[in-house]
């Protein structure tokens, strides 16, 4: 299971800090928590909402709104698997399903391990040589059980 | 030395590019090869990809499908002088696929290195911006209308008028915002302007932003695109180094300046109103209109909210003039649309063409039928929220007015074709739950009316109440039409009533139809 976080309120401080001058910062500002401290931890929500001058429940509204923020630190790697309509014509369900049962996880779910999280997507724009998958930054085609088995070698590798 | 082209766009990554590239590289030092990896954009022949092309005396020849596999035996052929191969395909542009397209927008795709500056000017770059700077706000706006562009990104609405609506307003500050938020399934020709030619993009943008008087540009794009950012943001700062962005633009009166702003994985946030709202640094909740962005859009300010295919468009407008662009397309479409065939077909990509084939022809002729062989049964035109299309209506020919007049859409030009395994029910049911998932809450038809809508379908395709149930669902659909804020819930309508319409035989499951 992933270690229990630690919540390093200097860093996100300065993460806020350094986006302050952007104009509508607070996008700018989860993204970067997010990707720098693995997730946006409950803590961070009243230091935006000072920076920015808007209540905690704004941030909260914003920070629940879209699909990206994490408020959970996850796997190591994320594996996202579409789901949307060009995959399902070449039988991305079936994928899908078979892929995690192999990882042994539903979505939204993290390997035993911590390695993986595996969650849906709707459209990476690779909609005629689908099945798609991204594993963190890198795509994959005709996404099958031997591609998923090679991807996650590479990574886990790395 | 050989140039070697080995393309970057993300559909050869998926399928080993890096690979090849890194193989190629490797094979021709222990060859003693004097060989130069030029990473291009694709062709947008996905079904070639990896396509590798290289520079002979004779032209450019490709190689394609390549796999790491392959590259041995490239070698052993003498690919670096073009030797033949089972896999050479000889000069692309003379493929079919190619061969057949008017490429406006998408001349340089799969050409050039897209993050190089020098590439681009000369290869026509620049040229539109160049020439607006010079003609100035009133004669773009002129150029524009009279080519007929409309919004590519679905709603078709003259992209003359709307610039013009902008310029008109008085205002200390203006914007111009790029939709580059596509989330329809089947679509992928914003992801390879970002990727493949993003130049284009930001000379289509300053070419607005001179028209408005705009002096700060956005481009909202989809958290499902790190490639395309990634080679959009390379493309930025190259061409504030050369000048074409900034302050002073090559030493005109205009500033200008774009900044890459990061979806968060909400569909939709492309609704415009909603991606302003996203901008600012809120919820994505659609607004009601009026006020149009035109006049209140980023921060309350004037904006032209456009899609990537329509900024991308402009270049080649204002370079060879808007009567150019008006002379391709049918009716009151005008100009090209990149088509985008995609879902199970065998020549699946980019197919950029003057409005006017019909459907039969695109999935057919063009697409060349199915990937798995079997019959083609469906075609979804227009993502998620477009109308699912039955061989029946293939003589519909590819245009905004045609296609209303089916009950369809064009939308963003994504073509998704399914074979005869199709189970059109389960489709209709996808259509309502996607909905349910993306809606952004705020009123009450899409917020409610897909949750209903998904259990309703889920009802008839167990066999309760069929007859029943297909009243409720068509009565829901008429709400959420036109009780619905934006075209989210407005839309979603349009695949469940297509394949109710089309396909009524799924959803009468035999065992339902002999107890009633």
């Amino acid at each position: 299971m992933p270690e229990t976080p630690i919540f390093d309120e200097d860093r996100a401080r300065l993460i806020i800090a350094e986006h302050l001058g952007l104009e509508g910062p607070m996008l700018p500002i989860l993204h970067a928590l997010n990707e720098e401290l693995g997730y946006v931890d409950d803590k961070a929500v009243p230091l935006i909402a000072e920076a920015l001058n808007v209540t905690r429940a704004e941030v909260h509204g914003v920070l629940t709104f879209y699909h990206d923020f994490r408020r959970h630190p996850h796997g190591r790697h994320t594996l996202k698997i579409c789901r949307a309509e060009a995959c399902q014509s070449v039988g991305s369900e079936a994928v899908a399903k078979a892929a995690l049962a192999e990882l042994g996880v539903s979505w939204h779910g993290t390997t035993r391990d911590g390695q993986i999280t595996v969650l849906p997507v709707y459209c990476l724009g690779l909609c005629a040589t689908g099945p798609s998958a991204l594993l963190d930054d890198c795509p994959i085609g005709h996404f099958d059980k031997d591609k998923l088995a090679d991807a996650i070698e590479e990574v886990t590798a790395g | 030395m050989t140039k070697v082209y080995v393309p970057r766009d993300v559909v050869a990554l998926a399928l080993g590019a890096d690979r090849i590239a890194k193989k190629i590289a490797q094979l021709a030092a222990a060859r003693g090869a004097d060989v130069t990896i030029v990473r291009n954009g694709s062709r947008g022949m996905f079904f070639l990809e990896p396509l590798i092309e290289v520079e002979t005396g004779s032209g450019r020849i490709g190689y394609g499908p390549v796999s790491p596999a392959d590259v041995t035996s490239l070698f052993d052929a003498g690919f670096l002088t073009g030797g033949a191969h089972p896999l050479r395909i000889g000069k692309p542009e003379e493929h079919p696929f190619l061969a057949k397209q008017n490429r406006l927008t998408f001349s340089r795709i799969g050409i050039t290195d897209p993050v190089s500056i020098a590439d681009y000017e000369a290869h026509d770059g620049w040229k539109g911006l160049k020439k607006a700077i010079e003609i100035g706000p009133a004669a773009i706006i002129q150029e524009v209308t009279q080519s007929g562009l409309r919004g590519r990104g679905g709603a078709g609405f003259p992209t003359g008028i709307k610039w013009k609506t902008v310029s008109d307003c008085v205002d200390d500050r203006k914007y111009v915002v790029c939709n580059c938020d596509e989330g329809d399934s089947g679509t992928f020709a914003d992801r390879m302007v970002l990727e493949d030619d993003p130049f284009m993009l930001i000379e289509g943008m300053a070419i607005c932003a001179v028209a408005i008087g705009a002096t700060k540009g956005y481009v909202y794009c989809r958290s499902e695109y790190p490639h395309g950012a990634r080679a959009f943001n390379e493309a930025l700062t190259h061409a504030r180094a050369a000048g074409w962005l900034g302050k002073n633009i090559k030493g005109s009166n205009h500033s200008f300046d774009i900044e890459l702003r990061m979806g968060a994985g909400a569909y939709v946030c492309g609704e415009e109103t909603s991606l302003l709202e996203s901008l600012e640094g809120k919820r994505g909740l659609v607004r009601a209109k009026p006020p149009l962005p035109a006049h209140k859009g980023l921060f309350q300010k004037p904006t032209v909210v456009n899609n990537v295919l329509s900024f991308a468009a402009a270049p080649y407008i204002l370079a060879e003039g808007g009567a150019a662009y008006a002379a391709f397309g049918m009716g009151r479409s005008r100009g090209t649309m990149p088509l985008q065939i995609a879902g199970n077909v065998k020549f699946g990509g980019l197919f950029e063409t003057a409005f006017g084939l019909t459907l039969g022809e695109i999935v057919e002729e063009i697409g060349g039928g199915t990937r798995s062989g079997r019959p083609v049964r469906a075609v979804q035109c227009g993502g998620p929220l477009g109308a699912y299309f039955p061989r029946e209506l293939f003589d519909t020919p590819f245009d905004y007015e045609a296609f209303a007049a089916k009950d369809g859409l064009i939308g963003h030009g994504g073509l998704v074709i399914f074979d005869d395994t199709v189970d059109m029910a389960d489709m209709a049911r996808f259509a309502m739950e996607f909905c349910k998932i993306e809606s952004c809450g705020k009123c009450t038809p899409c917020r409610i009316g897909s949750t209903r809508g998904q259990e309703t379908i889920e009802k008839i395709m167990r066999g309760e109440n069929v007859s029943a149930n297909l009243i409720v669902i068509e009565d829901l659909c008429q709400t959420m039409k036109f009780g619905s804020l934006c075209a989210l819930g407005g839309f979603a309508p349009y695949p469940v009533l297509s394949a109710l319409r089309h396909f009524p035989e799924d959803f009468r499951p035999q065992t339902a139809a002999a107890a009633e």
